[in-house]
């Protein structure tokens, strides 16, 4: 004895969203009916096993049916099988791209090729996320990617528009579009303490600031792209710790502007110039492709590692940073002040960002 | 006369990709009428084709238009092999024929493949220009509208009715036809969608022009099936009421009936507006509770329910005269009885019109299919039909009533055997008035001045009954006899007095039977029939006095038949009528009381089901007033309990066959446990799970003591099969499908829970064996939310009004006119008493309304401009929650086969595929006629076979439903703030 058929079909489609995360999630049909049954389902309305075990594989195939239409959002609203309320399908379609940052952070900087796939059961069985979830995320980031890439204009505002979603979601994809398509090493051991919205703030940083999209949103390439001249122009940094008065003159004025204010000024003042052509070294050697994919790793390796041994606390190294950069303006000598904001304000805050266990 | 149909293709959207290469489609489309066909060009590489077509015109007979379906097919254009065919949309062009209904078909409509499925979406317009047709000797029936809808549409009042109609046309199958062995599986289904709309068509038109012959310019209550009879062909037969309907508008004066006496139609005018000089002699001056009372019975609301229900002359009358000189003003009743069969396939009807209600008659009767030799002489089925529906009237005649409302037919196939069933309830109509002559005064004043208990009174001679029955005192006047239990067809009466709220009542039966062949098999399963029938009815009998009531309403038997079984499912919406006596409990006894251990049993049994007694009492609000006891005037011969349900069976010739259907005593209903039936009866009482807290269930159209509704409304399908294990016993299939039923329920109401407090309303079941050890069973229904606070109020204003009229009885013996018009006003339908108390405001404030009436009309061209896809709403209701329908655009008829390769999976999301994709092209079709709504909804037909030789799996549906266009009342509201305002005044000082 079987039940060889159960279907259930509304007018308007229903859609419970605790089930519909539980199939995001990767779960098995009769997981979801343990899950759900452990939440205390069974108490509503008198059900049973049975009952929550249908309505689960009922919802389970709704979904199904439904990822087809999810897989381009834009035709959610303009088809005609599924009757979903506007607010709803809203619903669907945020829950579906969003992410877990565990799983984006271990993809992150990768190639969204098919070669990476085959590592998704590693990240599976690392993260303790579903593969079934991992895949759906992987072919999100993919799809997301694909379609974003021969698109011009803003980044955000591109993956807003043909995947709408909201602007908090669309941001995070465009940190995602933005690592894969520039090959940041993000993987490194020393980099692991790093979570995903530590690296989506640079990414946001770096796109409004330091691409193409920045200066003109017309332009006619992707505006992931970083802007080829800016890079080029950063080499004129250089001067800053080549020219041995300047560099000098640099630390003075922001020993006088820190003094008692931080903790650890003697370091302060001991490690300025190693940390300044830190700095400006990053600078300067963004236009080749491996440094600028080293982005990060340097920034730790130079900077936050000097710093967090002699026991920096964030105020400091904010203090520190803001005269660094603010001093410049009172060198005479140094005609690059537009590029230098340019860079030390994103520099700045990823820095920032970044700075902690 | 001809018609020209012309068509327009204008874009697809969402195509499938169709050439592998270039992930592109070549598209163009065939556009078919009749024998001519158009082409558009090929729209080349493109997914979202614009083809942006001429008007394809078509030159045709209106005879053709209203057989044939337009056939849009889109295919691939291929250079080098045959073109691939993408998909069809089959357009019904019926509604554009009809002068009131639809001017257009222009949307988005889904290109289908009954393989594949919903492929895409092709963009079309299609209008017809109809030439006047005066020739009297037409073939063809074009403007006579078809409802789905069981009452006088809302927006409509009904002139005439003029009663039954009724047709079948029969073909050959071509499932099962010689070329069906060589042609593809696609093809093959295409010629049966093709072929049964073009039967339906043709059914429709023929039925058109029977309603023509009787003067009617509509049917109501349409009621259209298909019987698959395999090798011996397909029958598709339809019955109806033909009505003469007059769109209600929105300048009552102006309107001119052809039926109108013109007395009535000179008085009826200045009634509107004012009160009428001729109102209650009785009475003082006017005052509000006055002015509702009169609405309680109906003139001024009968005006103001201009969109909810129908209204006739009988009703509006009344309104200029008042109600004492009511029933010398009546000018000829609307319904026509001197029929040769006086059915009435509506379910619901204006107040008044329904005099007594006798009870339910049914008749069935097992045949042996033929192959039909020539399909243009259905004679044969003709005659089955024939047969039964004697049968039906003559059940109805010794019930002392002369026509049956509520009526239905229906079949059930297996093999070469089919069971024909026919059931309704008998019932007196008010045309008595006229037919009868003068009566004696008093009898009238009762009928009229109790609309609340009226038709509960026995139509039948108290002294000739014609079965045994225990009589009483109607509860409600105290004046005329009631019966103690009462089924119907029909809905409950909205002026019907009911104490508590209702629920579903469901009696479920599995009975298994020996394998045979032709008539051994045919004489089988009649001798099986009565059993079957009497044990439903007990089972009924049993769960409605567990639930402490005493009436069903929307009572629906279906007996379905299979190879080794046979299924029966009564369902019902029971609810406790105040008119009628409380009944007795469930009394257990055991023949041999000898054992104390058995005795112990029998008792703790007994507790278990007092207990279950007080609880449904409680569930269901059912706390009517403590009566004392009279004397009734005339011993009852019998003091037995009856039911009213008269069954026969073609094998018992032409008797009514009575079955003694009782069991007990006076007031208890005994079950004696020794037998193995009864264990079961009271198992599979004790099982039914009472519905979880926040749901309401019924079969009917509206819940009582529900009243409301918000917006809220879904409205579902859901199928299960089950495989059964062979070698069962009767008491364990009982089990496994009783079961089925309940596990069915419980996960509708989880699945709805988000909706709660909420009712599932016209919970539709459908049982069928698919397969030898295969049982199916199949629901439609619709769930509602309502507001939870004002409900329980209007129970407690509804205890408090049961006092109030019980303190008002002695006045009304005395001046015998009084309706019992609160305790009428609850039982009102939630848009009726919005209607209402709109109606007593405007009487009142002597508002015309005409200006609410003009800004509506302004409204409804405003509001349907919809952007991207539109929501269309679904009911198998009549009506909408909160809205009016403003217009009804033509009825929905979608036949549907969808195949695929069987493989376990494939199957369950074939069919869960297929219901979406017929929603999706009534929704389409519904909003390509410009409605934004599809009422009275229902699911005719839903098959689904396995043939693992073919190795294919089909399925097989047919839907209709009426397509409409509502305005939710809030719109309409903020247009006419001042009524509004005067109607929250009224409403308190009323209530």
């Amino acid at each position: 004895m079987s039940m060889e058929l159960d279907v259930f079909v509304g007018n308007t489609t229903v859609l419970d969203q605790d089930v519909y995360q539980l199939w995001l999630d990767g779960h098995t049909v009769s997981d979801a009916v343990r899950i759900r049954m452990e939440a205390g389902a069974l108490q509503e309305c008198e059900a049973n096993a049975e009952v929550l075990h249908s309505d689960t594989t009922d919802q389970f195939r709704t979904f199904q049916m439904c990822e087809r239409l999810l897989q381009s959002p834009s035709k959610v609203a303009n088809q005609l099988l599924f009757q979903i309320p506007p607010h709803r399908q809203t619903m669907l379609i945020e829950r579906y791209y969003e992410f877990d940052s565990v799983f984006a952070r271990e993809v992150l900087g990768k190639k969204l090729s098919k070669g990476t796939k085959k590592d998704l059961d590693d990240i599976s069985s690392k993260t303790g996320i579903a593969l079934k979830s991992c895949r759906r995320q992987f072919d999100n980031f993919k799809r997301v990617f694909k379609v974003v890439e021969e698109l011009k204009g803003p980044l955000v505002e591109n993956i807003q528009r043909h995947f709408l979603l909201s602007d908090v979601l669309a941001r995070d994809y465009a940190a995602i579009v933005f690592f894969a398509n520039s090959r940041f090493e993000a993987g490194k051991r020393k980099l692991q303490y790093l979570s995903f919205q530590d690296f989506a703030f640079c990414a946001g940083q770096l796109i409004s600031y330091w691409t193409v999209g920045a200066v003109d949103n017309m332009m006619e390439d992707l505006d992931v792209d970083l802007e080829k001249d800016f890079l080029h122009d950063l080499k004129d940094l250089k001067v800053l710790v080549n020219d041995k008065d300047m560099l000098d003159q640099h630390k003075s004025l922001v020993c006088a502007q820190l003094r008692g204010k931080i903790k650890v000024f003697s370091e302060m003042e001991a490690n300025f110039k190693n940390l300044s052509r830190a700095l400006v070294n990053i600078a300067s050697k963004l236009t080749h492709t491996k440094d600028f994919r080293d982005l990060f790793i340097d920034l730790v390796e130079k900077l936050i590692e000097p710093c967090r041994s002699d026991k920096w606390t964030i105020g400091d190294l904010r203090l520190f940073l803001k005269h660094y950069s603010s001093s410049v303006h009172m060198l005479e000598a140094f005609r690059h002040q537009v590029i230098w904001d340019r860079y030390m304000s994103v520099i700045k805050s990823c820095i920032l960002k970044m700075y902690h266990d | 006369m001809p018609g020209k149909l012309k068509a327009k293709i204008v874009a697809g959207r969402h195509l499938p990709v169709m050439d592998r290469a270039s992930d592109l489609t070549d598209a163009f489309v065939e556009v078919k009428f009749g024998n001519t066909t158009f082409k558009t060009d090929v729209y080349p590489k493109s997914l979202n084709p614009q083809w942006n077509s001429e008007w394809f015109k078509f030159e045709v007979d209106d005879e053709d238009l209203q057989d044939e379906p337009l056939q849009i097919t889109v295919l691939d254009h291929d250079t080098y092999s045959a073109n691939d065919a993408i998909g069809k949309v089959y357009i019904d062009i019926d509604p554009l024929l009809c002068s009131e209904a639809a001017t257009v078909i222009s949307g988005w409509l889904p290109i289908y493949d009954t393989i594949h499925g919903i492929r895409g979406e092709i963009n079309v317009l299609v209008k017809v220009d109809l030439f006047n047709d005066l020739n009297r000797f037409r073939q063809s029936s074009c403007g006579v509208k078809f409802f789905c809808t069981t009452s006088i549409p809302r927006c409509y009042r009904a002139v005439m009715v003029h009663g039954f109609v009724e047709e079948l046309v029969v073909n050959e199958d071509p499932e099962y036809q010689w070329i069906d062995r060589i042609r593809t599986p696609r093809a093959s289904n295409e010629a049966r969608q093709r072929l049964i709309f073009l039967m339906s068509g043709e059914l429709q038109r023929k039925i058109g022009l029977k309603v023509l012959e009787m003067g009617g310019n509509a049917v109501v209550g349409y009621l259209q099936c298909f019987d698959l009879e395999g090798e011996s062909g397909l029958v598709v037969r339809a019955i109806g009421t033909a009505c003469t309907l007059e769109k209600i508008s929105t300048f009552p004066a102006t309107a001119t009936h052809p039926n109108n006496s013109s007395p009535s139609k000179d008085m009826k005018e200045p009634g509107f507006g004012e009160e009428a000089p001729g109102v209650p002699l009785s009475s003082g001056p006017p005052t509000p509770l006055r002015a509702q009372t009169f609405s309680s019975f109906s003139p001024s609301k009968s005006y103001s329910r201009q969109s909810s229900s129908s209204d006739t002359e009988l009703s509006l009358t009344p309104k200029t005269v008042g109600h004492l000189c009511h029933f010398c003003m009546i000018p000829p009743s609307p319904f026509c009885v001197f029929q040769e069969y006086p059915f009435f396939t509506l379910t619901a009807f204006p107040p008044g019109f329904l005099l007594h209600v006798g009870g339910v008659v049914s008749a069935r009767s097992v045949k042996l299919l033929d192959r039909i030799h020539n399909p243009d002489e259905p004679e044969t089925r003709d005659a089955w039909w024939e047969e039964i529906r004697q049968e039906i009237k003559s059940h109805a005649k010794a019930l002392g009533c002369h026509a049956v409302v509520g009526y239905s037919e229906s079949t059930s196939i297996c093999e070469e055997v089919c069971i024909l069933s026919a059931s309704g309830t008998a019932a007196v109509l008010s045309s008595r008035f006229m037919q009868d002559g003068p009566l004696d005064t008093e009898h009238r004043f009762e009928e009229v001045v109790s609309p609340g208990c009226g038709f509960c009174h026995i139509p039948y001679d108290e002294l000739n009954i014609p079965f045994p029955a225990q009589l009483t005192y109607c509860y409600c006047c105290r004046r005329y006899k009631v019966p103690d239990v009462l089924f119907t067809t029909i809905d409950l009466p909205t002026e019907a007095n009911v104490t508590g709220k209702g629920c579903l009542i469901q009696a479920r039966l599995c009975r298994t039977k020996k394998k045979a062949q032709g008539e051994g098999n045919a004489t089988a399963i009649s001798s099986l029939l009565p059993f079957l029938e009497y044990e439903l009815h007990t089972q009924l009998m049993n769960k409605l006095k567990l639930r402490g009531m005493n009436a069903l309403f929307g009572l629906r038997i279906q007996i379905s038949v299979g190879e080794t079984m046979l299924l029966g499912l009564a369902s019902a919406t029971g609810v406790y009528l105040t008119a009628l006596p409380s009944p007795g409990g469930i009394q257990i006894a055991g023949k041999t009381p000898s054992d104390i251990t058995y005795e112990q049993h029998i008792s703790t049994m007994q507790k278990k089901i007092n207990d279950t007694i007080d609880k449904n009492k409680e569930l269901y609000e059912i706390n009517p007033p403590e009566v004392v006891e009279e004397i009734i005037g005339s011993p009852i011969p019998e003091p037995r309990q009856r039911s009213r349900l008269f069954r026969s069976h073609s094998e018992s010739s032409d008797e009514v066959s009575e079955l003694d259907l009782s069991h007990g005593k006076k007031d208890a209903f005994v079950l004696e446990i020794d037998d193995t039936d009864a264990v079961e009866d009271i198992h599979a009482l004790l099982t039914d799970s009472p519905t979880p807290a926040g749901f309401y269930s019924c079969n009917t159209e509206i819940m009582p003591g529900i009243q409301n509704w918000t917006s809220a409304i879904q409205m579902f399908t859901s199928v299960r099969v089950f495989r059964l294990n062979a070698n069962l016993t009767n008491q364990g299939l009982n089990k496994i499908f009783s079961d089925l039923c309940e596990n069915l329920l419980k996960s509708l109401y989880f699945k709805l829970r988000s909706m709660v407090p909420c009712c599932l309303c016209h919970l539709n079941f459908t049982v069928a064996i698919p397969e030898d050890e295969l049982i199916q069973v199949a629901v439609t229904a619709v769930a509602m939310s309502f507001d939870k606070e004002q409900p329980l109020e209007n129970g407690k204003q509804s205890g408090e009004k049961t006092l109030i009229k019980g303190k008002h009885r002695p006045l009304k013996a005395m001046s015998g006119i009084f309706p019992p018009h609160l305790s009428f006003l609850s039982s009102l339908s939630p848009s009726l008493s919005l209607a209402l108390l709109l109606s007593t405001a405007s009487s009142l404030e002597k508002a015309s309304p005409l200006p609410e009436g003009r800004s509506r009309s302004l409204r409804s061209n405003r509001s349907y401009s919809g952007s991207s896809v539109a929501v269309v709403k679904m009911t198998p209701l009549s009506f909408i929650p909160g809205a009016k329908i403003i217009k009804y655009l033509g009825i929905i008829n979608m036949f549907f086969i969808r195949e695929t390769s069987s493989l376990r999976e494939v199957a369950v999301s074939l069919f869960s595929d297929s219901f979406r994709s017929l929603f999706a092209m009534v929704r389409a079709h519904v909003a390509a006629l410009g409605g934004n709504a599809v009422v009275s909804y229902s699911m005719k037909e839903c098959v689904f076979m396995e043939n693992p030789n073919k190795n294919q799996a089909q399925c097989l549906i047919n839907v209709s439903g009426d397509a409409v266009i509502f305005v939710r009342e809030s719109e309409l509201e903020s247009t006419s703030v001042q009524t509004q305002s005067a109607t929250t005044h009224t409403s308190n000082a009323t209530l």
